[in-house]
């Protein structure tokens, strides 16, 4: 067990990049093999992730060195600087990792019924594997160029994925855009490591934030690396692509997308905190952020209202909520200089953003999967042509409704819980914030409400009569969601103060990521 | 001054590589540029990436018995390799996916071609 | 429970408090109209014409908020064209925006 843990950021890594060269083969002996491949492996990474997250709450940060004698031994032989491949996992981290390790299982299990009708099926389960690796490897990663790469790992196979249904025109469309923008941030990206190996001859985050000086150069690489990485969060006024290439994806992948867009912005964070930190002008850098948030939210949901098609709407709204976590974190950092604001409200509007997160990594992929269960019923994406399937997909309505409540924030779901920490520690920031907060909290209520009401309610609809529920496993996919949205509505104190509190602590304290790597000079 | 040209005109070739494929990304609406700009601005970012890690006069690091003289460093060139072969990879699959284009829409035009807005 | 700078929520608390409130709307509701005709009073009147058929009577999607959308049209009418869908666009956004942060991160830091 204790080398299990010691060795298990990698094995978290290895195993879905492993599982998805074995899909191949295995999947063209036996269908049932390979379902239970992906299942199980899916559920060990998880399980791992938790011990994982388990060991990291006693003893602090985890540093796995790779092809070093000990895991810790980052810096060999007295040697200044480490030379190796060095993942880095602190709570921050781990807290993605769950949140991707459980919404890829729930994704996985939602596609075997859901894809079951598609040819290519091990492709597309390779394909999953990859892209579970490729976020996981952003996630834990202690090193710019990994970053890059694990990126790209997630970029092309989530392309490959959206444009999976070959046959439809728009499918296609989107996943271009995808792989467009994504190689394009992605190179942008590459520049921006180059720029800061030009001036300190390292890639680690960790002695990178040791020797940082915030020079000029300095400064066009964090521009770089903000603007590539939000491109891929989907930031107003980058968010454009967005919207086309969520909305033709199988809805778990978009499912799973929305956690890589998660991981992006997971990276935005780790720059600005633990490898700019305090160095960074953090008051124009946040104040950007928040600016931007602000336009995200508010830009995101009024489009949201306008749309018919149910995943565009629905993309939309994944925008707009980004921005609450923008402008929960950006508050943060533009009191990181100031010890005494920090402490009254700075640290709880991140973890009021990073609380969001959590929450929205459970909603918003269970709305996504209902929207794949309509669509995987009546064939339609269009929410003009759709009524009254509530009389004949229960469940897939009460998910829904758990969902929407979550998500526009309905005491006492934990959508409500994470907007709370938002509103009220950033009016102490500016009141403005709040009031834009709440504002397109409604209009979201509001649009949700047209959504429901055009799908589900109503009379029953002729070409519908004979609609049934979802298969079994489309519905444990989304219970495992819903599940796990009831339960942060029920014990909200928990889930802050055990992982979103350290995962916020893990963030601002940037001595303790630096020591991890600069101080693990073991004889 | 003029001692420093040769040295920096790698990086001065990396910067105009980038100018011209941006220049493509913005203005040219056809989907195979599209895709030739992305691959000169892999090649402007490579060549960066490369032109970092040379140093006047050194040797290649690819001896384990290193001749007297500074060594040219190692990880950048790693970098351009594999960011080469991850290029490689982009570049196919959207190659894949504009062949899938013109077969659905039967245009090549951005603009043409799109099914999405709003 | 959780603690903001200046509250608490609790979810438990809250509960308990929406099903006190429940129960007292549904004794208030037994309390009521006796003569309640089951039947008649839950059809459909539509002005005395006649009853339509069941598709309909389901309003449409793009019908929701009309009047939403017809009020703020200055706001949508700019904001949906700039969604292009153009691939190009998208990417000169990107540049566009590389410029602008890089320009306010300049300003900012007096250099």
């Amino acid at each position: 067990m204790a080398a299990l843990i010691t060795h298990s950021p990698i094995l978290i890594i290895a195993i879905p990049l492993l599982a998805a060269f074995l899909t191949l083969p295995i999947g063209m002996a036996s269908k049932k093999a390979r379902n239970a491949l992906l299942i199980v492996s899916l559920a060990f990474v998880t399980f791992l992730v938790i011990i994982l997250a388990r060991d990291i709450s006693i003893n602090g940060i985890h540093i796995y060195t790779l092809g070093a004698t000990s895991p810790e031994l980052t810096l060999p032989g007295g040697a200044m600087v480490p030379i190796r491949i060095i993942l880095e996992v602190d709570a921050m981290s781990i807290f993605m990792g769950i949140i991707w390790a459980t919404v890829s299982l729930a994704a996985a299990i939602f596609s075997l019924s859901h894809m079951a009708s598609e040819t290519g099926q091990n492709r597309f389960y390779t394909l999953l594997l990859l892209m579970v690796t490729g976020g996981f490897g952003m996630m834990f990663t202690g090193d710019l160029f990994n970053l890059f790469v694990f990126l790209e790992i997630a970029s092309i196979s989530g392309a490959a994925l959206i444009a999976f249904r070959t046959r439809f025109a728009d499918a296609v469309e989107g996943g271009f855009k995808y792989i467009v923008i994504s190689a394009v941030a992605g190179l942008i990206f590459l520049f921006g490591v180059g720029l800061l190996y030009a001036q300190y001859n390292s890639l680690n985050i960790g002695f990178l934030a040791n020797a940082m000086q915030y020079s000029t150069l300095d400064i066009i690489a964090l521009t770089l690396f903000l603007v590539a990485l939000t491109i891929k969060t989907g930031m107003v006024p980058l968010h454009m692509w967005y919207p086309d290439s969520y909305t033709v994806a199988p809805a778990n992948i978009t499912a799973m997308l929305v956690i890589t867009s998660h991981a992006c912005m997971y990276a935005v964070f780790r720059i600005c905190f633990s490898l700019y930190g305090i160095t960074l002008d953090a008051t124009t850098v946040g104040w950007i952020i928040v600016i931007i948030g602000l336009l995200t939210m508010f830009v995101g949901v009024t489009m949201a209202v306008f749309q018919t098609d149910v995943m565009r709407f629905m993309s939309y709204h994944a925008i707009s909520q980004m921005g609450y976590m923008w402008m929960g974190v950006g508050v943060g950092l533009a009191v990181l200089g100031n010890p005494e604001a920090l402490a009254t409200y700075g640290r709880d509007a991140i973890s009021g953003g990073i609380f969001h997160i959590l929450n929205h990594a459970m909603y918003k992929p269970l709305l996504f999967m209902t929207a794949g269960a309509l669509f995987h019923r009546t064939g339609t994406r269009d929410l003009n042509k759709m009524g009254g399937l509530g009389h004949n997909m229960k469940f897939t309505l009460i998910l829904y409704i758990i969902g929407t409540l979550s998500i526009a924030g309905i005491p006492p779901l934990n959508g409500f819980a994470s907007k709370f920490l938002i509103y009220e520690s950033v009016y102490q920031f500016n009141p403005v914030l709040a009031v834009v907060a709440m504002l397109v909290s409604i209009i979201t209520l509001a649009s949700f409400t047209k959504a429901f009401q055009s799908a589900f309610t109503g009379p029953q609809l002729p070409e519908y009569k004979d609609v049934k529920e979802v298969p079994k496993p489309m519905l444990i996919g989304m219970g495992i969601l819903a599940a796990g949205i009831i339960f942060t509505s029920i014990f909200p104190g928990l889930i802050v103060e055990r992982i979103v509190n350290p995962a916020t602590d893990a963030l601002i304290n940037q001595a303790a990521y630096v020591n991890g790597i600069m101080g693990g000079g073991m004889p | 001054m003029m001692e420093y040209i040769p040295l920096n005109f790698p990086f001065l070739a990396a910067a105009l590589l980038v100018g011209i494929s941006f220049y493509i990304l913005i203005f040219k609406r056809n989907l195979i540029k599209l895709i030739m700009g992305i691959a000169i601005l892999a090649s402007g970012v490579n060549l960066f990436l490369v032109a970092l890690g040379y140093r006047a006069g050194g040797n290649a690091p690819i001896y384990t018995d290193v001749p007297e003289g500074p060594m040219v460093l190692p990880v950048p060139q790693a970098l351009t390799l594999t960011s080469i072969v991850i290029n490689v990879a982009v570049l196919a699959l959207m190659l894949t996916m504009v062949i899938l284009i013109y077969r659905h829409t039967g245009s090549l035009d951005s603009e043409k071609s799109r099914k999405m807005k709003g | 429970m959780i603690e903001s700078p200046s509250g608490f929520w609790g979810p438990v608390v809250w509960i308990i408090a929406a099903i006190v409130a429940l129960l007292i709307a549904y004794f208030i509701q037994r309390r009521g109209e006796k003569a309640y005709k089951k039947g008649v009073q839950s059809e459909t009147f539509l002005m005395g014409n006649p009853k339509l058929s069941e598709g309909e009577t389901h309003v449409k999607a793009h019908n929701i908020y009309w009047g939403f959308f017809e009020g703020l049209k200055k706001y949508y009418v700019p904001t949906i064209t700039a969604h292009t869908g153009i691939i190009n666009d998208h990417l000169i956004w990107l540049i566009a925006g590389i410029a602008i942060v890089m320009i306010i991160l300049f300003v900012a830091g007096g250099i």
